[in-house]
């Protein structure tokens, strides 16, 4: 059997990324998420890794994209506010096609917000946060667990891809602690002709750059961009079912919603309503067909979200509309009770929603 | 016929654009005659800025990045940091590195960040067309400053080396010209120690170049030179602000 290990969230990414051969983090100090940097602080030096707090959140990401352009593994890590800083580089970086990995421990917004777990910035993560035409790919983890499968998968999406790879997880799962195993994921690695690694006199130069100038260049630029995404929404979408197989009404929800929603579809189930869970793991590229499945059987969705509202959005495109939707939320910083989900769900049974 | 003159290998053989009279081209030629002498084509990368010489990853031959506006100290860290055994530079202007830019700046010059900085001052936005810079001088009519930089409304202009030589961080601090061929020469010498000093391990070694505008300034070539000697030079005085290597060797 796998050993396992009693780690915190936030603590089991940073080892994760470690693992996966990422010896460079740049970032700077927010809550909650903080015990990322001060692991990388402690561990880096001593295998030979480099672990720098930048001055300031836009300067660490752009330590990422020199780092990422130079062709090594490199991750930042934030939460909410800091990754809005981050935007522009993370921009930048898709512009110039360089893979990185980003981890945004989301905390409640707008503005400064809280300091409580939130889900409030999934527009920001698959629909920009940036200028520009660009994609990242997002991955929510439900558990301590997946935020160490889902980094080391992030770090192979993001090689393969050359894209950047976001983390999108919470508060909660940041500083919960559940025992884990770093031995189901596969560290694969790739060949990067592109890095800047000295032309060593033997070949062109390379050159990262996003500017394009001539606008026909640089729509070709994009139009391959999107040629690159339609592969990664083809081949990785992500997804858990849950109790999908009779359903008749279907919740739809990830990360720590998602467990909380698991509880209080099992509670449902018990009083022998027929739904089931539909969580997505990746956010982008968000999983349509599944939910365009479950549109063809079930009655209505509920969305389970730390938000006013956000994955609700693409949870009524995907489905085409074919069914009502209704949203179960809190934010700020709160979280439901699985009775509340609850009773979201025997509304939505009496038609309610 | 014997060549006597060539273009340095560093330097790729195509038309630049800058316009006439720009100095930016004699710069280029300094950093790339310096990395030919110094034999480190192979492996030196360059970062290049927001700006007029948003393009110099074009003109120079050995690996280059485009960095954001202002973020290229902190873009050259990352690479660095990744490849010590790499040389790393940046090539900068003034809006870039003394405004956008100047926390990457005055952080990657404190942490002694071992890399080469070479840092265009012509007082003026070029790029954009000609908008008051950090660096313009008091008085200085630019397109944002039609009635003259008001120093009561917009402050003064930044001395950017006497700030950073006030750091412990940082191993080299000049300032040089290129109006004249006496400065272009003693220039030439302060980008080379700026590059040996990476060479060596000595940190961060930043060259100021105080340059000229013509087409921004609304002048000739040969009378926008003539304002650097009369009125930039005055303001921003050529000289070494720090050097901690010599600094050591005379205790």
């Amino acid at each position: 059997m796998a050993e396992r290990v009693l780690m915190k969230g936030n603590e089991a990414i940073a080892e994760a990324a470690i693992r996966a051969g990422c010896r460079h983090y740049f970032g700077y100090p927010i809550t909650p998420q903080t015990e990322i940097a001060a692991y990388m602080a402690k561990k880096m030096p001593k295998i030979g890794g480099v672990f720098l707090q930048a001055e300031s959140e836009i300067a660490s990401i752009n330590m990422v994209y020199g780092a990422a352009a130079a062709g090594v593994r490199v991750m930042t890590s934030s939460s909410s506010p800091g990754v809005s800083l981050k935007a522009e580089g993370l921009s930048y970086i898709a512009g110039s096609d360089v893979p990185a990995l980003v981890v945004n421990v989301q905390r409640g917004g707008p503005g400064l917000g809280g300091i409580q777990p939130s889900q409030s910035d999934y527009f920001q993560a698959t629909k920009g946060g940036g200028h520009g035409d660009y994609r990242m790919i997002v991955l929510a983890p439900a558990s301590v667990q997946e935020m160490a499968s889902l980094t080391i998968k992030g770090f192979n999406l993001a090689d393969k891809y050359l894209m950047t790879s976001m983390i999108l997880a919470d508060g909660t799962i940041g500083q919960m602690m559940e025992p884990i195993s770093f031995e189901d994921a596969e560290i694969e690695t790739y060949e990067k002709p592109w890095a800047l690694t000295g032309t060593n006199c033997e070949r062109e130069h390379n050159v990262v750059n996003s500017l394009y100038l001539k606008p026909d260049e640089l729509e070709v630029k994009n139009f391959e961009r999107y040629e690159r995404y339609k592969i990664v929404e083809e081949n990785e979408p992500m997804w858990e079912e849950y109790m999908m197989e009779d359903a008749e009404y279907c919740v739809v929800a990830f990360g720590i919603a998602s467990r909380v929603a698991k509880n209080a579809v099992a509670a449902a189930r018990a009083e022998g309503i027929k739904v089931g869970l539909i969580r997505p793991i990746t956010l982008w590229p968000f999983p349509k067909k599944a939910l365009l499945a479950a549109a063809e059987k079930v009655k209505s969705f509920i969305c389970v979200e730390l938000s006013m509202g956000q994955m609700i959005e693409d949870v009524k495109l995907y489905t085409q509309c074919k069914r009502p939707v209704s949203l179960c939320n809190r934010c700020g910083g709160m979280i439901p009770s699985p009775n509340e989900v609850l009773e979201a769900i025997r509304k939505a049974q009496k038609g309610e929603c | 016929m014997a060549v006597v003159f060539e273009k340095p290998k560093s330097l790729a053989d195509i038309p630049l654009h800058y316009c006439p009279g720009c100095p930016h081209g004699i710069i280029h030629r300094l950093v790339a005659e310096v990395i030919d002498e110094l034999g480190i084509e192979g492996k030196t990368i360059g970062v290049a800025p927001v700006g007029c010489a948003v393009m110099a990853y074009d003109y120079f031959t050995c690996d280059m990045i485009e960095a954001a506006h202002g973020r290229a100290p902190a873009t050259a860290t990352g690479i660095k940091r990744a490849r010590p055994e790499n040389i790393v530079f940046t090539y900068q202007g003034d809006g870039d590195l003394a405004s956008i830019g100047m926390a990457e700046t005055v952080h990657s010059a404190a942490r002694n960040e071992n890399i080469t900085v070479i840092f265009v001052n012509n007082a003026i936005y070029g790029m954009t067309g000609g908008q008051m810079a950090p660096t313009s001088l008091p008085g200085q009519v630019t397109q944002t400053s039609p009635y003259g930089r008001d120093v009561n409304h917009c402050g003064w202009p930044i001395k950017v080396c006497e700030m950073l030589s006030t750091l412990e961080g940082p191993e080299y601090i000049t300032r040089v010209a290129v109006n004249n061929v006496k400065n272009v020469k003693n220039a030439k010498k302060a980008i080379k120690k700026a590059f040996e000093n990476q060479i060596a391990g000595k940190g961060f070694s930043l060259v100021e170049v105080v340059s000229a505008c013509p087409t921004n300034w609304g002048m000739t070539p040969q009378k926008a030179l003539e304002w650097v000697e009369s009125d930039m030079l005055p303001y921003y005085p050529i000289g070494v602000y720090k050097d901690r290597s010599a600094a050591k060797e005379e205790k």
